[in-house]
C-alpha cells in the first residue's frame, strides 16, 4: 500500500520533469543545425538539415511529437553518436551503476567502521584519522584524485591496467545477462575477464570512494555521538550490557536512519555527477554520455538523461521508505 | 544480499588483480591501437552532419575511384600529392575538355563479395548529388551537380559530364564524399520514405575498402578487420584496427608515453612538444594545408573601417610570444614575411612583425591615438589554444591603449556568433579540403560575404581577382592573379594571420608509413608495425 501511494505521489513530479527538460533543452543557446552542418557549411545547407531534424516546427508541435514517441518508449536519436537513447541509455547505465555501487560499497565499508570507532573514542587518533580523511574526501576534487590514481598507480608504478573504460583492449565483453560486468563474467564462469573488469575498476571506483567517504564517516560519527550519549544507552550500559551489544545493537540501529539518508543522497549524487571520472577513465558512463549531448547541443540525449535519473530519484527514494520502515518500525505507522 | 556478499569477495580481491597482462606478441604486431578524443557519429560519409572521424571510417572503408600519389614533405614525412592523381577503383581514365570516363577494375569485390560496377558509382555518385547537406555542397565545389552528369556506359566504364570546365573537378572526386557504395546491398535498406537508405548505412558499412567495420561502439570504439580481397591497392600490412576514444588528453599521452597505445592525435601542442623533447614517441607535426589561425576586424565597424587601425593592430600582436608560449612551437609562423608577396603559396607568412612603434604611429594618423576599447571573441572549444592566445594580445595591446575585453563563445554557440557577422574583433581558423589559394579566398575574402568573411571585407577588385583566377586556363595569369589577391588581402589586411597549424600525430617508434591526408583522420591502409 505504501509502495502504491509512494509511487502514486511521484507522477506529478514525473510530469513536471517531462515539460521542464523539453523546455530547458530548447532554451539553451546553441544551434544543433549548425554545429551539424559541419565547418563548411553554406546557409541553405544548414536549413536543409534544420528541416529535416525537425527544429523548424513550433514548439507545441514538437513537444506532441516528443510525447507520442515518449509513450512507445522511444526517447528520439542522438545525433552525435547517431544511436536511439533509449538503447544508448540502456547499455552506459549498467557502466554508470557498477561503478557507482562499487565505489558506494567501498566508501560505506570504510566510512561506517570509522565513523563507529571515531565515535565511541572521541579524542583518540582513529577521530583524528576520521577527520583528516573526510576532510580531504571533501576538498580533492574527484577527477584530481582520479588522475592522481592513475599517475601514481598506472604511470609510475605499473600496477593498474591502461585506464581504458571497462576492459583491456584484448578483453571482450562477458555475454549481456545484466550489463554488470562483474556479475556478468562471474555468471559465465569466465574469471579471465572477470579479473579483468576488476582491475579497470578498481581506480575510478577509489577514486569516487574518497569523494563520498566524508559525508558518511561524518554523518555516522555525528549520529553515533548522538545515540551513544542518549538516555537509553546508559540504561543499556548501567543494566550491564556487553559493550558491543550497546553499541552495535542499541547505539548504531538508532544511529542508522540519518546514515541510510545521507547513503542515498551520496548515491544518487555519484550517479549522475562522477561525470568527471568518467572522462577520466573513458569509463561508458551515462554522465559522460550526457555531458557530449549537451555541448553538441544534442536535444534527445539531454531529455533521456533528466528523464531516467528522475525516474532513479524517485525509486532510489521509495527503496529509502522502505529501508526506513524495516529499520525504524515508527515510520510504517506514521506514513 | 547476495551482491553484496559478491561486491565483498570482489573487493578483496582488486587489489590483487591489479597487473598487466602479457598479450600474444604476434596478434599485438598485426593490431594497431589508436587513440583520439572523440569517435564517428555516423559512417555514411553522405549521411546528416557527419563529422570529421566519421569521414576517418568511411577513408578507410570505402574506395573512391581515384586517390592522390605520395610525396615527401619538407620534413621527409611521407605527404599525399596533390599534383599526382592515381587510380582506386579505376583503373585508368580519359580526360578530354567535355569530360572524364573512367575503366574500373574488373576484379575488385564489396565486402560481401558482389563485383564492383559502374551502377554502383553511379548509385552512389547520384545520392550525393541529392540528398543535400554537405555532401551536395562539396560535389558542387568541383561543378558535379545533376545525376544527368554520371553515365554509365557499361558495367565497367563510368563517364562523367562536365557543365563547365573547372579545375576543381579532378580533385573533387578524390575527396572522401563520392566512395563508392554497394547499391545492391543498401537498396535492400531503403524505404520509401528513405530511398537512399540513409538510415541503415548510417550504423552499417557497405563498402569495397582495405578495411571492413568490425564492430562500432559509438563514443567508445571502433574495430576494423583487413579486407583480404581488396584489390584497389597494395594489401595493408595491419589485420586489426581498433580505435579506442579516449576523452582525457592526459590519459592518451599516459597510455602513448607507456607504450600501450600505437598512435594518437588530438593532442594538446604542449603536450606534443613534451612528447616530442621527451624522446619515448615520435611525433610527427605536418602543416594542415590551407589552414590558417588569425584574427579578423569587422571592416563594417569603426574604428576597424579605417585601414589604418588594421595595420596598426597587426603591427601590435605579440606574435612571437604567441608562438612560444601558446603553440609551444607547434606551428608554422605566418609573419615576419617579404614586404611584398612573389609566390602563389598559400598560407604564407605577412610582412607584419611585432612593433608597437609604428603600430602607435599608425594610430596617430588615423585619429585615433588616444586608443579604444573593443572586444575580442573566441571560440571556447578550442580554448587550450585561443585562451593564452587572446590573453598575449589582449596585454600588448593594453600597451598602445587599446583596451580588449575577452568574449569567450562556447564551441556549440561558435558558430552561430560569428555568423552573425557582429564580433567586432575575434579568433578563428580556417582550413580548405582543396589546397587551392583562390578555394581559401572565395570563402574567406569574396565579396560574397560567406560566413567565414567574418571580417565583412568587401572589395570589388578582390574579387575580380579571385573570380578570374578560378576559371583561369593561362598559368602565367593564373599565378599573377593569386599574388595579386594575396598582396592586397596583406595591405588591407581584415585578417591578421598568425600561424599555420601542424597536425600532430604522436606515435610509438616501431610504427611506419604514417602518410599525411587532406581530412586530417588516419589513414591505416600504409600504416605498418615492425
Amino acid at each position: 500500500m505504501i509502495v502504491l501511494r509512494r509511487l502514486a505521489s511521484a507522477l506529478p513530479s514525473i510530469a513536471g520533469v517531462i515539460v521542464v527538460t523539453f523546455l530547458l533543452t530548447r532554451a539553451l543557446p546553441g544551434d544543433p543545425a549548425i554545429y551539424f552542418a559541419g565547418p563548411a557549411a553554406t546557409e541553405q545547407a544548414i536549413e536543409e538539415i534544420r528541416h529535416k531534424l525537425g527544429f523548424d516546427r513550433s514548439l507545441p508541435v514538437q513537444f506532441v511529437g516528443y510525447l507520442k514517441d515518449l509513450v512507445h518508449g522511444n526517447l528520439g536519436n542522438s545525433l552525435s553518436t547517431g544511436q536511439p537513447v533509449s538503447q544508448e541509455l540502456l547499455t552506459r547505465l549498467p557502466a554508470s551503476a557498477e561503478l557507482t555501487f562499487l565505489a558506494l560499497f567501498l566508501s560505506v565499508g570504510i566510512a561506517v567502521p570509522l565513523g563507529i570507532v571515531a565515535a565511541t573514542r572521541p579524542g583518540s587518533w582513529v577521530d583524528h584519522t576520521c577527520r583528516i580523511v573526510t576532510t580531504a574526501g571533501v576538498s580533492l576534487p574527484v577527477f584530481f584524485t582520479g588522475l592522481l590514481l592513475i599517475y601514481v598507480f598506472y604511470y609510475l608504478v605499473g600496477w593498474a591496467p591502461a585506464p581504458l573504460g571497462r576492459l583491456d583492449i584484448y578483453n571482450s565483453a562477458p555475454p549481456f545477462r545484466t550489463g554488470f560486468y562483474l556479475i556478468d563474467s562471474f555468471i559465465a564462469g569466465d574469471f579471465e575477464t572477470f579479473r579483468a573488469a576488476l582491475a579497470q575498476l578498481a581506480l575510478p571506483a577509489f577514486s569516487m570512494a574518497i569523494f563520498s567517504l566524508a559525508p558518511l564517516a561524518r554523518v555516522t560519527r555525528a549520529s553515533m555521538l548522538a545515540a551513544l550519549g542518549s538516555d537509553f544507552v546508559r540504561t543499556a550500559k548501567a543494566s550491564g550490557l556487553s559493550h558491543s551489544r550497546v553499541v552495535y545493537i542499541y547505539g548504531f540501529r538508532n544511529a542508522v536512519l540519518p546514515v541510510i539518508t545521507t547513503l542515498g543522497m551520496v548515491f544518487s549524487f555519484l550517479l549522475g555527477a562522477n561525470v568527471l571520472v568518467e572522462k577520466v577513465f573513458a569509463w561508458p558512463g551515462i554522465g559522460s554520455y550526457a555531458i557530449e549531448a549537451l555541448i553538441a547541443s544534442d536535444y534527445a540525449p539531454v531529455q533521456g538523461f533528466v528523464l531516467i535519473m528522475a525516474l532513479l530519484y524517485v525509486l532510489l527514494n521509495l527503496a529509502i521508505d522502505l529501508i526506513y520502515g524495516l529499520v525504524d518500525p515508527r515510520v510504517r505507522f506514521t506514513a | 544480499m547476495r551482491r553484496r556478499e559478491f561486491l565483498k569477495t570482489a573487493a578483496a580481491g582488486a587489489v590483487a588483480a591489479a597487473y598487466i597482462r602479457p598479450v600474444n606478441a604476434q596478434a599485438r604486431k598485426d593490431t594497431l591501437l589508436t587513440l583520439s578524443e572523440n569517435g564517428p557519429n555516423n559512417i555514411d560519409i553522405m549521411g546528416v552532419g557527419t563529422n570529421r572521424p566519421g569521414y576517418e571510417v568511411s577513408w578507410n572503408t570505402y574506395d573512391r575511384l581515384i586517390s592522390y600519389g605520395v610525396k615527401k614533405d619538407e620534413n621527409g614525412n611521407d605527404h599525399y600529392d596533390q599534383s599526382k592523381m592515381q587510380g582506386e577503383l579505376a583503373e585508368d581514365w580519359n580526360l578530354t575538355d567535355s569530360s572524364v570516363t573512367f575503366h574500373l577494375r574488373k576484379d575488385a569485390k564489396f565486402h560481401d563479395g558482389t563485383p564492383v560496377t559502374a551502377n554502383d558509382v553511379k548509385w552512389s555518385f547520384d545520392r550525393a548529388v541529392t540528398v543535400g547537406g554537405v555532401p551536395t555542397f562539396q560535389m558542387k565545389a568541383g561543378s558535379l551537380e545533376k545525376a544527368e552528369q554520371f553515365v554509365v556506359v557499361d558495367d565497367h566504364t563510368f563517364r562523367v559530364d562536365f557543365i563547365r570546365a573547372d579545375r576543381l573537378t579532378m580533385p573533387d572526386l578524390a575527396v572522401p564524399v563520392p566512395a563508392v557504395i554497394n547499391s545492391g546491398l543498401a537498396k535492400k535498406h531503403a524505404t520509401d520514405q528513405d530511398p537512399w537508405a540513409m538510415e541503415w548505412l548510417k550504423n552499417n558499412e557497405a563498402g569495397g575498402g582495405a578495411f571492413k567495420v568490425d564492430k562500432w561502439t559509438p563514443g567508445q570504439e571502433v574495430t576494423y578487420l583487413r579486407y583480404d580481397d581488396w584489390k584497389s591497392g597494395p594489401l595493408p600490412k595491419l589485420q586489426r584496427v581498433i580505435w579506442r576514444v579516449v576523452p582525457s588528453a592526459g590519459n592518451r599521452r599516459a597510455l602513448m608515453e607507456r607504450g600501450d597505445a600505437d598512435i594518437s592525435i588530438d593532442l594538446p601542442p604542449k603536450d606534443v612538444a613534451e612528447m616530442a623533447a621527451g624522446g619515448k614517441v615520435a611525433v610527427v607535426g605536418s602543416p594542415i594545408e590551407n589552414a590558417l589561425q588569425y584574427f579578423d576586424m569587422n571592416v563594417k565597424m569603426a574604428p576597424f573601417d579605417k585601414v589604418k587601425v588594421r595595420q596598426a593592430i597587426a603591427y601590435a600582436i605579440p606574435y612571437q610570444k604567441i608562438m612560444d608560449a601558446a603553440m609551444f612551437g607547434r606551428g608554422k609562423p605566418m609573419f615576419g614575411g617579404p614586404a611584398k608577396v612573389t609566390t602563389t603559396e598559400w598560407p604564407q607568412p605577412s610582412p607584419y612583425t611585432t612593433d608597437l612603434a609604428k603600430a602607435k604611429a599608425l594610430l596617430v594618423e588615423a585619429g585615433v591615438g588616444e586608443g579604444f576599447e573593443t572586444v575580442l571573441s573566441f571560440d571556447l572549444g578550442a580554448a587550450v589554444i585561443n585562451e593564452p592566445l587572446c590573453e598575449l594580445t589582449q596585454e600588448s595591446l593594453a600597451q598602445i591603449g587599446i583596451k580588449v575585453t575577452l568574449n569567450k563563445v562556447p564551441g556549440a554557440n561558435w558558430r552561430a556568433e560569428f555568423a552573425k557577422k557582429t564580433l567586432p574583433f575575434s579568433a578563428n581558423v580556417f582550413g580548405g579540403w582543396l589546397d587551392f589559394p583562390e578555394y581559401f579566398f572565395f570563402w574567406n575574402y569574396h565579396g560574397q560575404n560567406s560566413i567565414f568573411n567574418v571580417a565583412s571585407y568587401q572589395n570589388p577588385a578582390m574579387d575580380k581577382l579571385i573570380e578570374n583566377a578560378k576559371f583561369e586556363s593561362d598559368s602565367a595569369k593564373y599565378k599573377q592573379e593569386c599574388i595579386d589577391f594575396e598582396n592586397l588581402a596583406f595591405n588591407d589586411v581584415p585578417r591578421i594571420p598568425l600561424f599555420q597549424p601542424l597536425l600532430d600525430v604522436a606515435m610509438q617508434k616501431n610504427i611506419s608509413g604514417y602518410r599525411y591526408w587532406f581530412t586530417r583522420q588516419l589513414d591505416y591502409r600504409q600504416l605498418e608495425k615492425t
